[in-house]
């Protein structure tokens, strides 16, 4: 197994503020690593620094070739925009087979090809959620990106989506990184879990790392999460 | 009607085609007023290229061309759009260029005259209508993609700033080619209005993209011949035709979700 990106002493810095600090960790192949943290902590911009969207500090260096998938937190769109999803898949300008995008469209649950019909203004949170998945897929990504896969999304929906992501990961063999809020879920699914709060607050194994005493110092309060032995 | 009107009108059609595509990103991107309040700017680009005698489009476009700058700027550097900023700006051009242009001119300056235009001017705008037309072709998609997710166009490797720029350079280049038919001052509408009309009935992108540019064409073929025939500035002619387009497909919106 193989290290498909390595993140070494990692700083943004935005309009004068210091975003994100000294931050290290790397990501194996086949591995979930999830990213939690208060709201602010820096999380979305970590991914934005080590997608090379945004300016940073430090290093982030992908393995050669690696293909990223990259699934955004909710999009704000218009019910009224005129796009349908056949349309929005065709947006990634390279051909995507219909072959492909059925077999896609059929891994992240869709049965049949109504859905491209569609707009995808009118799409639920959850079936939205559900195309951006596919639509990273059409990359064949060697890890996939996966900024709050839930929010916006209602509870069933949700569940079923760490379902679909924890299918897709032990079929396909990619590695993922995701950003979360539910421990519970990072609990269960990730093999590695980084807290952060502008810096790596802890960093390891999720058994060893949400324990009471990082997760009060990472989101302040009593938060302790319940383990299901 | 005399051919040479003709050959202006048909000329217009083509502006027309070409300002509502490439209007219609505008309105994706959520900028109708900045595409609105931009032909203003023209204005003192043309005053200046009148005073000087050369063409006004090349004035315009020299105009146009700062305020582009000016907007990529202001969108890729602020988190918040300052669209107050950019009203300020606007206006201010507005204002100096009103002050500036001589005044036989200003009228035609702020409302367009058809009859004033040159064939070669004519001719050159088809050419360059149709170059907007296949450029803007070239981005639409990672345009399209950008406008509904930055981060989605630039995980695909597109850096999003560069092909906005190549965009607002064709914007001014449009706004340019039309001021000379409907004026500085509702250019802006012919940009915006095409778009907004066919949004309000389109189901698809294509659909979309084909309706703006039809749309345009009908507001300046529609718009030219009313003007003529009642003898009325052709400008605002060619305005009021696309708002009724608007008007009438904003009733076939309504309709549709009733049902």
């Amino acid at each position: 197994m193989g290290t498909l990106l390595t993140v070494e002493n990692l700083g943004v810095v935005l309009d004068n503020q210091v975003i994100v600090e000294d931050v290290s960790f790397d990501v194996e192949e086949n591995e979930t690593l999830a990213v939690i943290g208060p709201n602010g902590a820096g999380k979305t911009t970590l991914f934005r620094a080590i997608l090379g969207l945004i300016p940073y500090t430090g290093k982030v260096n992908w393995k050669k070739g690696v293909k990223i998938g990259y699934v955004p937190q909710k999009l704000y769109i218009d019910r009224d925009l005129p796009l349908t999803v056949r349309e929005f898949f065709d947006l990634r300008g390279v051909g995507v087979t219909s072959r492909e995008l059925s077999h896609f469209l059929s891994v992240v649950g869709f049965e049949g090809n109504e859905i491209l019909g569609k707009r995808v203004g009118v799409l639920s949170g959850g079936e939205m959620q559900r195309v951006l998945i596919a639509w990273a897929l059409c990359n064949h990504p060697n890890v996939l990106l996966f900024d709050e896969p839930t929010s916006g999304v209602d509870v069933s929906a949700e569940v079923s989506i760490y379902s679909l992501l924890n299918k897709l990961h032990n079929d396909e063999k990619f590695s993922i990184i995701l950003i979360s809020h539910e421990l519970q879920i990072v609990d269960r699914y990730a093999t590695k879990v980084i807290c952060l709060n502008k810096n790596k607050v802890c960093y390891g194994a999720p058994r060893e790392v949400l324990i009471n005493k990082n997760l009060s110092e990472l989101f302040g309060g009593d938060i302790s999460l319940y383990h299901h032995h | 009607m005399d051919i040479n009107t003709l050959i202006l009108i048909f000329v217009g059609c083509f502006v027309g085609a070409a300002a509502g595509y490439l209007g219609s990103f505008m309105v994706l991107k959520r900028m109708s007023l900045v595409g609105d309040a931009l032909s203003h700017v023209a204005l003192p680009g043309m005053a200046l290229a009148i005073m000087f005698h050369i063409s006004p489009m090349i004035g315009a476009f020299a105009a146009l061309l700062i305020a582009v700058i000016a907007v990529w700027y202001f969108e890729s550097t602020s988190t918040i759009y300052p669209e107050a900023l950019i009203g300020v700006f606007f206006t201010f051009s507005l204002a100096i260029g009103v002050l500036i242009t001589p005044q036989p001119d200003l009228l035609e300056a702020l409302f367009g005259n058809i009859q004033n235009i040159s064939l070669l001017e004519g001719l050159l705008a088809i050419v360059l209508s149709l170059i907007l037309i296949f450029v803007t072709r070239i981005i639409s998609k990672k345009m399209v993609l950008g406008s509904i997710s930055k981060e989605l166009l630039e995980s695909l490797g597109v850096t999003y700033k560069k092909i906005n720029f190549v965009y607002l350079l064709l914007v001014g280049l449009v706004v340019a080619l039309g001021v000379r038919f409907v004026g500085t001052m509702l250019m802006g509408a012919l940009v915006i209005i095409p778009a907004a009309s066919a949004k309000n009935v389109s189901k698809s992108m294509n659909a979309y993209f084909i309706l703006s540019a039809i749309f345009g064409i009908f507001s300046a073929l529609f718009g030219s011949l009313t003007g003529i025939y009642l003898g009325l500035s052709i400008g605002p002619c060619v305005v009021l035709v696309s708002v009724v387009i608007f008007v009438l497909t904003y009733l076939v919106k309504g309709s549709e979700a009733r049902v």
